[in-house]
């Protein structure tokens, strides 16, 4: 059995909501210095060249990349051995985006309700939880702003198996060309499929949370990234939309068993800032 | 790419009239912030036969909600949102004399006719560039709606704000141009 103190959680959160709105993983800008490289269009590379720019500028000012710092998604992986203590864990993460949208002169954009007022909250709470209990002592938290932009051109749906892996494919161009600009590509397009709805959103989530460059372990889902890649770059939507072969970073799938009626698919955009990171305490 | 054109607001009409789309601009001058909620009340205040906060005659309307400023700060990141959100509200402030928007993304096609008929054009910055953008802004003042935070409207004083023409208003789309010279058959 471990203790930790919820203190700890609410500093760590604190401190990874202004690191990744500020910050560039390594990673992330060779990625993109790549892009910008590679890319034919002239406008395609002026944009490239502002977003690489822009990432530099951020970091020697400590300000964030982007005005719109996102709601903060919070993935908790608990060991089932670990005690936690001093208080909940829930309001312990919710502190923590608290402290740190106001220390980081981050923007508070949530309001307390969808339809009506929408009132703003005045301090980015609450951030979206989901906790997995994992075997072991452990304690990890995967940490992410995700800016509207690129959420607001998600979608979810649920195929029929007849559709199969064209309907697949077909849903995911649709998807990405109905975006088109507003997205902010380069973007990196999360598909989950299987499971049940609202698995596969979580699922497409997950799979934005993955670390550059790597492929999903079945060698048949890692083929169709790959393919879904190449399909998504033909459209020639083009960074920031202005042109060019690099409308997208990555695809990257996550599935789960499902029901022999369907294949649930949701399309998870995220934008060209990539803004999250995991730590394990 | 053709160098960019260096202009200063207001924007006349024969500065308007020499842009196309995919030019390169750079912008100085004073700029207008709007998004959602300002043109919503510019808007209803046209509807209540009120006057609005600020003469758009020939100016330049930029989309954008700033991060809070940091001590000793001019402003803080402030890039530009989508367009597309205001362009149920736009064409009424064409049809008075605005001359620019700069934001992200396509616009409608009402909006895009409304810059054909009125002669204004539509400028693109580079979405999530929001510190680059920040460093070209030299001095902010409020105007009006105090109370919208983020979304109230301020007149921003910019030096060589870099922009991409989107919208000319002979009605090409840098986008559609763009999309077109790259899409291939996978």
């Amino acid at each position: 059995m471990r203790t930790i103190d919820v203190a700890e959680i609410r500093d760590a959160v604190r401190r990874a909501v202004q690191t990744i709105n500020i910050h560039t993983p390594e990673p992330v800008m060779i990625q993109l210095e790549s892009i910008l490289q590679l890319e034919p269009s002239p406008a395609g590379r002026q944009a490239m060249q502002d977003i690489v720019d822009n990432r530099r500028i951020a970091s020697a000012r400590q300000m964030p990349m982007c005005q719109d710092t996102g709601m903060a998604i919070i993935f908790v992986e608990l060991g089932q051995d670990v005690h936690l203590v001093g208080g909940g864990l829930h309001d312990a993460l919710t502190e923590g985006v608290r402290l740190g949208y106001e220390e980081g002169y981050l923007r508070k954009s949530i309001v307390a309700e969808p339809l009506f007022e929408r009132v703003n909250t005045k301090d980015n709470t609450p951030p979206v939880i989901h906790v997995d209990l994992v075997p072991g002592e452990g304690l990890a938290l995967t940490v992410a702003a995700k800016g509207f932009g690129a959420e607001n051109m998600s979608w979810a749906r649920v195929l029929t198996p007849a559709e199969g892996i064209e309907g697949v494919k077909r849903e995911v161009v649709r998807c990405v060309e109905a975006a088109g600009s507003n997205a902010c590509p380069p973007i990196t397009v999360g598909v989950g499929v299987g499971g049940t709805l609202e698995m596969a959103t979580l699922l497409a989530k997950k799979s934005l949370m993955r670390e550059v460059g790597v492929r999903h372990p079945d060698p048949r889902y890692a083929a169709l990234e790959l393919e879904l890649l190449d399909l998504v770059n033909a459209t020639g939507i083009g960074p920031q939309g202005y042109g060019g072969v690099n409308t997208a970073a990555d695809v990257r799938i996550e599935y789960y068993p499902t029901h022999i009626a369907g294949i649930p698919l949701a399309i998870n955009l995220d934008c060209h800032l990539q803004r999250h990171t995991r730590i394990e305490l | 790419m053709t160098d960019a054109h260096r202009l200063t607001t207001p924007l006349t009409d024969d500065a308007v009239r020499a842009l196309r789309a995919g030019d390169r601009v750079l912008l100085s001058g004073h700029v207008y912030t709007a998004r959602d909620a300002a043109h919503k009340r510019m808007i209803a205040a046209l509807d209540a036969g009120g006057v609005l906060p600020f003469d758009v005659r020939g100016q330049v309307i930029y989309y954008v909600g700033p991060s809070p400023t940091k001590p000793g700060d001019v402003i803080g990141s402030a890039g530009p949102t989508t367009a597309g959100r205001v362009d149920d509200y736009t064409v009424p402030l064409l049809a008075r004399g605005l001359k620019g928007m700069i934001g992200k993304g396509t616009r409608s096609a009402a909006v895009r006719a409304g810059m054909v008929e009125y002669g204004a054009v539509y400028l693109v910055a580079v979405g999530g560039a929001a510190a680059l953008i920040a460093d070209r802004i030299k001095r902010v003042e409020l105007i009006a709606y105090e109370d919208l935070g983020t979304e109230a409207i301020r007149r921003l004083e910019v030096e060589d704000f870099p922009l991409l023409v989107a919208n000319d208003i002979s009605g090409n789309d840098v986008y559609e141009q763009g999309k077109a010279a790259y899409k291939r058959t996978p």
